[in-house]
């Protein structure tokens, strides 16, 4: 791994930590799991920088959580995070980069740069950031699966919107042009 | 860097963070199973008391518990729906301990002793290509550019509020993450003439 590449994960993992300042939407029904836009942040990792590195940007922003540091949306950071009901989300980031960023490379030649990073998100930053968080979430809270469909379904318009910010960001980086190749990486 | 790491020291700052980490996670395994309300109920009031040993100042940080407030209310109104009332203070109960348990440790360990702590069980991970060092130094890049962006996200929202006389919306992020690009290569150059490449005997790659 190059320096280029080492400076681009610390970058991104800074951006998915700065994203925790724009403000935490909570929504009744979501269980108690906030629509953050550093979810948003994780898969943006996964698609500019590709599977590994962006995975790798994401797990050194959860090793910067789990050291002390409350970089998560609303303040929150520390030991207690892995302790609480959204442990899985959390850990579900690096994950998530990485199926984000697989995906985004096998779809931009045959769906373009827009389409390629919006489905990859859905893929990613939704479908199976809610599929490990959510189940971690139900054993927590000893909820039933009644709930876990009412808090994937809230969170929906919100991933959505976040798939789409992210789309557009690429269509308008490039990521393909700009963030070089992975190899060797 | 903000933290919620407490200023004066006490009795817990001065036991080992390797101490203080593996009596959380023993902890945790033996709190998990327990079902019994009255139980639980009396190992939070000890978690309180343990608090309240450390002086005035991290007594006042179980206020932090607010920021649980909703998604406690809701875990107890779902118990509550679902069961009997003991199970809601029960379920409650062992949550707000583990969260106060934890933030304890955090509360009374550097951001250092933690790494340092940690540092052991990372290494585990060197089979799968983790250098410790590289990971030591990319923290603490990451800390020091996390304000450097904040500050370059703040100016081009200014920027574009003075353009504009609108809130700045995310056609921001385009730009922005362009930028970050920039940044990175700067980055690697300054290692680079710094010497970081060249720190395992004269390879430039160091993975």
């Amino acid at each position: 791994m190059g320096l280029r590449d080492l400076a681009l994960i610390v970058l991104f993992a800074a951006i998915i930590a700065a994203l925790g300042w724009v403000p935490k939407v909570d929504l009744p029904f979501a269980a108690g799991v906030p629509i953050t836009a550093q979810s948003m942040g994780v898969t943006l990792a996964g698609v500019m920088l590709g599977a590994r590195r962006g995975a790798l940007a994401a797990a050194l922003f959860v090793l910067l959580l789990l050291f002390g540091a409350p970089l998560l949306a609303g303040g929150r950071g520390g030991l207690e995070v892995f302790a609480g009901p959204t442990a899985g989300f959390i850990l579900g980031f690096i994950p998530a980069a990485f199926v984000s960023g697989y995906l985004f490379d096998r779809w931009s030649l045959r769906l373009g740069m827009f389409g390629a990073a919006f489905l990859a998100s859905v893929v990613g930053g939704y479908v199976l950031l809610n599929l490990i968080g959510i189940p971690v979430l139900m054993a927590v809270n000893g909820t039933g699966l009644d709930e876990a469909a009412v808090t994937a379904l809230s969170l929906l318009p919100g991933g959505l919107l976040k798939a789409l910010a992210t789309g557009v960001v690429s269509y308008v980086t490039r990521p393909d042009k700009v963030a070089g190749t992975e190899a060797g990486v | 860097m903000i933290s919620n790491y407490l200023g004066r020291e006490t009795w817990l700052h001065r036991m080992p963070a390797g101490a203080k980490l593996a009596a959380l996670a023993i902890l945790s395994v033996v709190i998990l199973p327990v079902d019994d309300w009255r139980a639980l109920v009396a190992a939070l009031a000890g978690v309180v008391l343990l608090y309240a040993s450390l002086g005035k100042e991290a007594f006042k940080r179980l206020a932090m518990i607010r920021s649980f407030a909703v998604l406690l209310a809701i875990i107890a109104a779902l118990h509550l729906l679902a069961g009997t009332w003991q199970e809601a203070v029960a379920a409650v109960a062992r949550l707000v301990m583990m969260i106060l348990l934890a933030d304890l440790v955090s509360m009374t360990t550097t951001m250092q002793a933690m790494m340092a702590a940690l540092t052991p069980v990372l290494t585990l991970l060197r089979p799968f290509g983790l250098n410790p060092r590289k990971l030591s130094l990319a923290v603490s890049l990451a800390i020091r550019f996390i304000p450097v962006l904040s500050a370059n996200w703040e100016a081009r929202s200014e920027a574009w509020r003075a353009r504009t006389g609108r809130r700045p919306s995310f056609r921001l992020l385009g730009p922005f993450i362009a930028d970050t690009f920039r940044i990175a290569d700067h980055v690697a150059e300054a290692l680079d003439a710094r010497g970081v490449a060249r720190s395992r005997r004269g390879g430039r790659e160091w993975g």
